[in-house]
């Protein structure tokens, strides 16, 4: 038996098993909690596929960040969970449901197994470029050189998610702060733990933004590590989650995008084009771009999780 | 069938594991969950797709590994924006339900 | 000599993983909380540890196997802090139903 296939196979199987338990189980804490496990093990199949720098972002984000957010959300929801249970539907819908699942899933299965063979691919022209930008890691190289506009866009759409979250408080509570007052219980082990983890955590951001140029890394992972330290301080009650009014909170949101569209004008006179780097300035720009962005990324994560203000900026 | 297949299989299969729980969990947050599966079956595709255009020293394709990667960001923050929707939806009206309310009772803004 | 290192990797590995082996089974087996988390620190502590003895003479560079020390060390932090908040929950919940 094909050993590295027999790896794959049983991975397969496992996210295949967590998904339909979470999809499947009746307490909606614990398909939170299946979800989470589920994302952990997805990093594990990206590392499978060779893509670390996406292992890295699915773990971090889709299973830390979205477990921390969805576990709060389930924690307040769990009270009305009964009273909506009693909509589910019937055994036709259900089998229609099946049906119209294993449509889309044996459609999409037919399009994989049709995919052409020799595949289509741009590593080509990345591998002929790259040495123009000064980078080693490809991935980063695509993201903020070769397709820059697409990270832009993301950053300010970002950006426009928290505008949105920020919008849904009550018109009492706009400026204040988002969450709830956690308790600092200063000899208890979250505070301990609060107290131990941040400094280190910000080191092995550091490190995971700087090396990201070589190999893989790179902003978004570093910006997420940044924003779980900083949301377990304030869950831990050593820190306050600041008031959304706040003059520094805001433009910590904004210079990424400000640094990202501001270089990429500058780019117009000097290279000829938007986003175009001058010759030997490529690695340069491109790190100030990126560390201007994971300052404006580890606010925005850790402000999304936090969700709209609850209280108001006084308190 | 090689590996690559394999994970495009898991990925279609995901798709339509996560559009069933959709369509049958009553509960918002579960559909917000079974959407976020939606998602990361297309991701898992398109790194399916990197995979198979592995050349040149690279391990894949980087082009769709960077599309991946912006797309679980901006996945993130859609699921953020639905769960404090649902979160406003359940203190404006007391319930999370996503059925519209019975005519006698009119809910409360 | 490569051999050896060979037959270490191998034989610490699959001590490791009998434990995280143990750790499961007693998860799935054990009354409550408490005794499942006593459990899982065996699968944190032993069978991580063992794991990650025995991929040390598989490294590349020093700097490569001291960050699978790290790893094991944050793992077990975690698993202690996690433990400790479950279980003072589950003694304040009292026993189960």
């Amino acid at each position: 038996m094909n050993m590295p296939l027999l790896v794959d196979g049983s991975l397969v199987v496992l996210i295949l098993a967590v998904a339909i338990w979470t999809i499947a189980v009746r307490d909606s804490f614990a398909a939170v909690v299946g979800y989470a496990i589920y994302g952990l093990m997805l990093a594990l199949a990206w590392v499978r596929l060779a893509a670390i720098d996406a292992a890295l972002t699915e773990a971090a984000i889709g299973g830390g960040l979205t477990g921390v957010l969805l576990i709060r959300a389930a924690v307040r929801l769990r009270p009305t969970e009964s009273v909506v249970a009693v909509e589910t539907p019937g055994r036709f819908v259900k089998a229609l449901a099946a049906v119209l699942a294993g449509t889309v899933s044996a459609a999409l299965a037919v399009v994989v197994l049709s995919f052409p063979v020799p595949a289509p691919t741009l590593a080509p022209q990345v591998a002929g470029h790259i040495a123009s930008t000064g980078l080693g890691n490809a991935v980063t190289a695509v993201l903020l050189a070769f397709r820059a506009t697409d990270t832009l866009l993301e950053a300010v759409v970002l950006v426009f998610a928290l505008i949105a979250v920020w919008s849904l408080a009550p018109d009492r509570l706009w400026g204040g702060r988002p969450g709830p007052r956690y308790h600092l219980e200063a000899n208890g082990m979250l505070a301990y733990l609060a107290r131990l983890l941040p400094p280190l955590g910000i080191i092995v951001a550091i490190y995971v933004f700087w090396v990201g140029a070589d190999l893989p890394g790179g902003k978004f992972q570093a910006g997420t590590l940044l924003a779980a330290m900083w949301l377990l301080a304030i869950m831990a009650g050593l820190t306050d989650a600041p008031p959304v009014s706040r003059g520094w909170l805001r433009v910590a949101l904004v210079t990424g995008s400000v640094v990202f569209l501001a270089i990429g004008f500058a780019g117009v006179p000097l290279a000829g084009a938007f986003l175009a780097y001058p010759a030997g300035y490529g690695k340069p720009l491109i790190l100030v771009i990126e560390a201007a962005s994971m300052l404006s990324i580890a606010v925005t994560l850790a402000l999304l999780v936090l969700g709209p203000p609850e209280r108001s900026a006084q308190q | 069938m090689n590996a690559s297949m394999l994970y495009g299989m898991c990925g279609s299969a995901l798709v339509g594991i996560g559009l069933y729980g959709l369509i049958v969990n009553p509960q918002p947050l579960r559909k917000i969950l079974s959407f976020n599966l939606i998602g990361s079956g297309v991701f898992l595709l398109f790194g399916v797709i990197a995979r198979r255009g592995a050349a040149l020293g690279m391990g894949g394709d980087p082009v769709p590994q960077a599309l991946v990667i912006t797309g679980i960001v901006v996945a993130f923050s859609a699921t953020a924006l639905a769960v404090a929707l649902l979160l406003r939806l359940q203190e404006a009206s007391g319930s999370a339900t996503l059925s519209s309310p019975e005519p006698a009772d009119p809910p409360d803004a | 000599m490569s051999l050896l290192l060979d037959l270490w990797t191998i034989v610490a590995v699959s001590a490791g993983v009998f434990f995280f082996l143990a750790g499961t089974v007693g998860l799935l087996r054990f009354p409550d909380t408490l005794t499942r988390l006593h459990a899982l620190t065996k699968a944190d502590n032993l069978g991580l540890g063992l794991v990650v003895l025995g991929l040390l003479p598989r490294v590349s560079s020093p700097l490569a196997g001291l960050k699978l020390v790290c790893v094991w060390l944050l793992v077990m932090l975690a698993g202690a802090i996690g433990s400790q908040l479950i279980a003072r929950v589950a003694r304040r919940s009292g026993p189960p139903a």
